[in-house]
């Protein structure tokens, strides 16, 4: 399914993040902050839905709320933060948020590693709600329906954090790391396993793999990229409050998601990407109540068409144009070649 | 290496293993009968991957009975499932890598390619673009990367070419050779005669009997009265 992504050369790639890097120099500080920086740093949290999804099968509700688990954390420790909380240093608050989140993706993992497909859904929609109303009456620690503000971020090479240019780099720097380091991770031995068991996970059991471990690990890696988009986010918003790890929060990063295509981890960005365009434009191509209608209506469209989103289209275009040009040359291959065996055993 | 006492499994309703007995040495055993005898519940249960209701299977001495696969798995037994079951989005190479661990163990990813030239050929292939031969060789190259004492084999042969099962069948006998244990689950009895010496036949949820293939091959009566066919190879 993502042979013809996989096979994507490398110089597509570094040309992708070269044009990344120079394009804020040639936009005015608005697109690169609110538009380009703000779709990396919710794509990452987008991204650690599409790595479970496209690898371990796993479509998990909770990403928002492990965002928001590093979101309140850094914002409790932070030394701006108003109310004032434990005033730590980012330095140590930045690391020490993304370990919580981390854990929280490994206790989401520990929680819903025997469910599949809606049970799964149900599970990690339950936990996010439940965490939500959490945040939301414990006034004392997360300050209540105000959430803590005036969390900025630290200062990088002297300039303050949400500085567009800086935002935006640091976000590109930490999506590409992130997203390189998924690529990495699913070519390992760990990552096939963890393939294998979304393929057939009695399967993968009888070679001698404990699925269970494996998906809890997979829950605590996505809860580690996870963590790194709900620190960006909690320095673009300037801060938390339950509204960023509520239900439509919850349900914005799955949009995005499909958008984007579930079936590779790019899709998460691509998801983003559209989506802020949609939120941003909306007002002006329509009326900016008109949002959500304009964002359903998208997301019908793209779903109907191609369930495996906008990287889906792709696919089956590509796919189109080659079977044209193939159809000149080779003999077609027998079906029997081509048999599937797929069904669980 | 491998003891079966008093095995029973319930799929509901169903007694569908009455009480199977059944031991496995060193020497290559095959385990024949028709469908619905119960063959692929037995090698569940070994694998641990259906839970028996009553009796004991102990492998090299240890109690494996209630185990989880991946504990016995990992304990020397591997199983190369009925269909074959290859990963569909793997390709073979993946498939290998998966698997094999360390060097030093007899079967490494460069021997399985020697054994299995035709799946070096196919290494960037996913799974699920291999034809039936390929897929056999691939489940069976997976199962012994895990480098188990015993290997079981749920009807390797099945929906083969012929001029494939003959491969297979050179294939396991070399594997016999070497020492390593195996039980063949078979309907074909011409592959389970050629690869073993011993034949087990199971009749409902019990073994009826164990003998020499060759006595086996002689009998027609036996042969009509236990798989209601002859032999054909």
């Amino acid at each position: 399914m993502t042979g013809m992504i996989r096979s994507w050369p490398l110089a597509l790639t570094a040309a992708v993040i070269a044009v990344l890097v120079i394009l804020p120099l040639l936009l005015p500080n608005f697109w690169i902050a609110n538009i380009l920086g703000r779709s990396i740093a919710y794509g990452i949290i987008a991204l650690s839905l599409t790595f479970l999804a496209t690898y371990g099968g796993f479509v998990s509700l909770a990403q928002t709320m492990i965002a928001g688990v590093a979101g309140y954390t850094i914002a409790i420790l932070a030394p701006t933060a108003i109310p004032a909380g434990a005033g730590w240093s980012y330095g140590l608050a930045i690391p020490f948020a993304i370990l919580m989140a981390t854990l929280a993706g490994l206790i989401v993992g520990a929680i819903a590693v025997r469910t599949r497909g809606i049970y799964l859904l149900m599970i990690t929609l339950a936990l996010a709600v439940g965490f939500s109303l959490f945040v939301q009456s414990n006034v004392e620690l997360f300050n209540g329906y105000e959430g803590i503000r005036n969390v900025v971020g630290p200062d990088v090479f002297g300039m303050p954090f949400r500085t567009p240019l800086v935002f935006y780099y640091v976000s590109l720097a930490t999506a590409v790391l992130l997203y390189l380091g998924v690529m990495y991770l699913v070519r390992t031995p760990f990552g096939l396993v963890l393939q294998a068991l979304r393929d057939n996970s009695r399967r993968a059991a009888a070679l001698g793999y404990n699925t269970a471990l494996h998906r809890i690990a997979a829950f605590g890696a996505a809860g580690f990229i996870a963590g790194c988009g709900g620190v960006l986010t909690c320095f673009y918003n300037i801060g938390i409050s339950p509204g960023s790890v509520g239900m439509g929060a919850t349900v914005n990063i799955l949009i995005m998601s499909v958008i984007g295509g579930l079936g590779h981890p790019i899709g998460a960005f691509i998801g983003a990407l559209i989506f802020t365009l949609i939120d941003t434009f909306a007002a002006s191509i329509y009326d900016r109540d008109r949002f959500n209608t304009l964002i359903g209506l998208l997301f019908l469209v793209i779903v109907l068409a191609s369930p495996d989103g906008v990287l889906g289209i792709g696919k089956k275009l590509a796919g189109l144009f080659r079977r044209k040009e193939r159809s000149a040359e080779a003999a077609p291959v027998s079906p029997a070649q081509a048999s599937p065996a797929q069904s669980e055993h | 290496m491998l003891e079966i006492k008093d095995v029973h499994f319930h799929y509901g309703q169903a007694h569908v293993l009455q009480g199977v007995d059944l031991a496995i040495g060193d020497e290559p055993l095959a385990l024949i009968g028709r469908n619905g005898m119960g063959k692929t519940t037995l090698c569940h249960s070994i694998m641990g991957m259906a839970r028996i209701s009553r009796g004991s299977i102990r492998f090299q001495g240890t109690e494996i009975q209630g185990r989880r696969p991946d504990h016995i798995a990992r304990s020397g037994i591997a199983l190369v499932p009925q269909g074959r079951r290859v990963f569909p989005s793997l390709t073979v190479d993946e498939h290998l890598r998966l698997v094999a661990k360390g060097r030093n163990r007899p079967w490494t990813i460069e021997r399985v390619y020697e054994t299995f030239p035709r799946l070096a050929e196919r290494k960037r292939n996913g799974g699920a673009q291999l034809s039936g031969g390929e897929q056999q060789m691939l489940a069976i190259a997976r199962a012994l990367l895990t480098n188990p004492r015993l290997v079981i084999m749920d009807e390797p042969s099945e929906g083969l070419a012929p001029v494939i099962v003959d491969h297979l069948c050179i294939v396991l006998r070399d594997l016999a050779k070497s020492g390593m244990g195996i039980l063949l689950v078979e309907q074909n009895l011409g592959v389970a005669t050629t690869v073993c010496d011993r034949v087990a036949v199971m009749v409902t949820g019990r073994i009826a009997a164990t003998m020499p293939s060759q006595d086996l091959l002689e009998d027609e009566t036996a042969q009509r009265r236990w798989l209601g066919v002859s032999a054909h190879a």
